[in-house]
């Protein structure tokens, strides 16, 4: 492990690698990034695999549409041989009450504003598209069929071998145990395999970057929560689209290989870094998932698990240099859309710390919430 | 026989070489080599390729077994259908 380097990144989850990665493209020498663990083993290797357009704010359309410009081409503008197992069969939104549908419409405004190709379809349009689909209570749904699936993993080792063909050196398995100041000056990176001399550092821990920040002694707006997850065995194609309800809170997936893989977000779950998985999600997910998809009733369950959601106020991104430390900034918030906006984001504090023109037209930054500049995201799960 | 041949997952399919491989590549733990290749994901979970997976690092690395983590068992430890679930509570 070098003792110095131009920039300690804190975090080997696909965003820490997507920063990692657009720094390194831009020319800055001497990064190294650090990750407690194996790549991707925090929320990147726990989240859903879905990558989707379909947004309720434009910087979050906007972000999204731009991610999947990469994840289509991936392997050409990494220059890596990698499948990321890219699946664009779409995501089918569904609505179960006049209020939401209105708030799809409003949605797909704002898409169609960046060409985004979404459209409203009829309870039976949506039972065209997927046979086994029972559209009881279902008053409508938006589909957009470039939304989809990747591999998060994948995408992560990708991002991962083209950093290091850039030079970016990365350390797996290596803690961040504190971060030395003066002055509101970073002096360093003390690690449980040593210290590393530098001035710069860049936060990506996904649900941990809270704490590394209490570190330097800023304390961010964010907090972690648990989120449950389940993959079914592989069986037969049965459904295209990934299927998803806000109201009746539910994301389900048929991965290429034909898994399901699907889960909700928790009610009533206090902000924690637990990540133990629990009875009453399988159960109250079979019902979920059987009401949505009958035929899933004779499938297996093989494995559940958790992962940590980030939550930031207003459900979207913090990639933002932080002012009360000099050259300390932080990727975090993603409130479970990390993966999917990763490739944009990396771009973005690519920007911030080369003090460049946002490549996008986004207000990320820390001090959106003290000027009340809040867009609240009403798409979430 | 030859290393191509000899199956080490048999739920996800993945040979001996595909393991060496990767070993080669610097993955050097059973999680990694399972994220990247699903060995151990499938329906048995690494019952089987768990322990291979863990040997094979060891013998290439020539670190004990002892030092080699395997990879998480999680719920519900076997497959369970959704109805079951479902009548359990009826």
């Amino acid at each position: 492990m070098k003792n110095k380097a131009n920039f300690v990144i804190i975090g080997g989850g696909v965003v820490g690698l997507s920063i990692a990665y657009n720094l390194a493209k831009r020319g800055i020498k001497d990064i190294v990034l650090i990750e407690k663990s194996y790549l991707g083993s925090g929320a990147t290797g726990r989240c859903g695999a879905g990558v989707r357009q379909q947004w309720g704010t434009k910087q979050n359309c906007l972000l999204a549409k731009e991610s999947m410009k990469v994840f289509e081409n991936f392997k050409d503008i990494l220059q890596i041989k990698r499948d990321i197992e890219l699946k664009q069969k779409g995501y089918l939104l569904l609505a179960y009450s006049a209020k939401e549908l209105e708030q799809f419409k409003k949605n797909l405004e704002v898409q169609h504003s960046l060409n985004i190709p979404s459209v409203l379809l009829t309870p039976q349009q949506a039972k065209e598209m997927v046979p086994d689909l029972n559209i009881e209570n279902l008053v409508g749904a938006a589909f957009c069929p470039k939304d989809g699936h990747a591999n998060p993993f994948q995408v992560t080792f990708g991002y991962a071998e083209a950093s290091q063909q850039l030079g970016v050196e990365i350390n797996k398995f290596t803690e961040v145990i504190d971060i030395k100041t003066r002055n509101n000056k970073i002096l360093g990176v003390q690690t449980n395999k040593g210290f590393i001399e530098t001035q710069k550092v860049i936060v990506a821990a996904g649900g941990w970057t809270q704490e590394i920040a209490k570190m330097v002694g800023i304390d961010l707006p964010i907090f972690s929560e648990r989120h449950e997850i389940l993959v079914t065995e592989t069986v037969k194609k049965i459904l295209d689209p990934m299927l998803m309800s806000f109201s009746y809170n539910i994301y389900c997936q048929q991965t290429p290989e034909g898994s399901f893989i699907m889960g909700y977000g928790p009610e009533g779950e206090p902000p924690s870094y637990n990540m133990d998985s629990s009875w009453e999600f399988l159960e109250i997910m079979s019902k979920k998932a059987t009401f949505l998809l009958p035929p899933l009733k004779n499938i297996r369950i093989i494995r559940q698990w958790a992962g940590l959601y980030n939550m930031s106020p207003d459900k979207q991104p913090i990639v933002s240099k932080i002012d009360q430390m000099e050259d300390f900034y932080v990727a975090c918030g993603f409130s479970g859309h990390g993966f999917m906006l990763a490739p944009a984001l990396g771009v973005l504090m690519a920007d911030i710390v080369t003090e460049s023109e946002l490549t996008y037209d986004v207000v990320l930054d820390i001090g959106r919430f003290e000027r009340g500049e809040i867009i609240a995201e009403p798409s979430v799960v | 026989m030859c290393e191509e041949n000899i199956i080490i997952c048999r739920c996800e399919d993945i040979t001996l070489k595909e393991i060496r491989e990767l070993i080669n590549k610097g993955y050097t733990t059973v999680e990694e080599i399972k994220r990247i290749t699903r060995a151990g994901m499938g329906p048995c979970q690494g019952k089987t390729c768990g322990l291979l997976i863990a040997k094979e690092i060891s013998k290439m690395t020539n670190k004990p077994m002892e030092e080699i983590d395997l990879q998480n068992i999680r719920p519900p430890y076997g497959g369970v259908k959704f109805e079951e679930i479902l009548t359990d509570r009826l």
